[in-house]
């Protein structure tokens, strides 16, 4: 099993719930790393049923959505499902005026993103 | 009122050191919530895209960074040495087949966060300007 640095997977009934270990996702390592994760997590471990939870994440970079819109896109070649929850108001609003509110599938709460999982 | 007036390398760290001043100056002058995110969300945007795409990370080039704050307003003068870019022609990232390409975002944030935002003609160079909310749980 991978070990990761900057998220915290758990299987939750066939969904991967995945939790940021870093409040601030700015930095060019970080966000690099934090791919790769993520990019693991779908290419190499097979895991395509993921729920990102925000509720640590207190701020983020353009840099790092674009991360999460390469990560939808390998999820939805593997014929995954990819869901977000738990975004803090204003990177909510960062999502509208973006208008990645409408690529992503994005939940209030943990228990509202899972019970989004067509399993 | 707090002013900031330097130079940086075209480095990541040096740069997100001159953020961290700002906010912390943003923190004595008062300054707290949605405003706070949304100065550090633009300043993010353009001193990253001054460093990578203006100045490509070239470490003979530099960062001219102005920051002024006062308990009202914020003003921030991000000014890179390269070739500067066509700021009147962005292509809009909002438009349906655009929403998972990678450019346009930064500029696009910078301009709907602040309260005013220009960029000289060449476009090197961006000036931003928050004010201040009256009530920090409304739009500004």
């Amino acid at each position: 099993m991978a070990t990761y640095r900057r998220i915290n997977v758990m299987d939750n009934n066939g969904v991967h719930v995945v939790h940021f270990v870093d409040k601030k996702i700015v930095d060019s390592g970080t966000i690099e790393q934090l791919g790769d994760e993520l990019t693991g997590l779908v290419l190499n471990e097979k895991k395509n049923m993921l729920l990102l939870n925000f509720d640590t994440v207190e701020f983020m970079s353009s840099a790092a959505l674009n991360k999460l819109i390469s990560l939808n896109k390998k999820v939805k070649d593997a014929a995954g499902q990819l869901k977000l929850c738990c975004l803090r108001p204003e990177i909510g609003e960062v999502f509208k005026i973006t208008r990645l509110d409408r690529v992503f599938d994005i939940r209030k709460d943990e228990a509202a993103g899972l019970g989004a999982f067509k399993l | 009122m707090w002013k900031c007036d330097k130079t940086i390398q075209s480095d990541l760290d040096a740069g997100h050191a001159s953020i961290e001043e700002l906010m912390n100056a943003l923190e004595s002058a008062g300054w707290e919530g949605r405003d706070v995110f949304h100065i550090q969300m633009a300043i993010e945007e353009a001193v990253v895209n001054a460093i990578e795409h203006g100045n490509k990370r070239d470490a003979t080039k530099q960062v001219h960074i102005v920051f002024v704050v006062d308990a009202e307003s914020a003003e921030m003068t991000i000014t890179d040495q390269g070739d500067g870019f066509d700021h009147q022609n962005v292509a809009d990232p909002t438009e349906e087949e655009r929403l998972d390409q990678p450019r346009g975002r930064g500029v696009l944030l910078i301009r709907e966060l602040m309260t005013q935002a220009q960029y000289n003609q060449k476009g090197n160079s961006v000036w931003m300007r928050k004010e201040r909310s009256k009530d920090d749980s409304q739009d500004n």
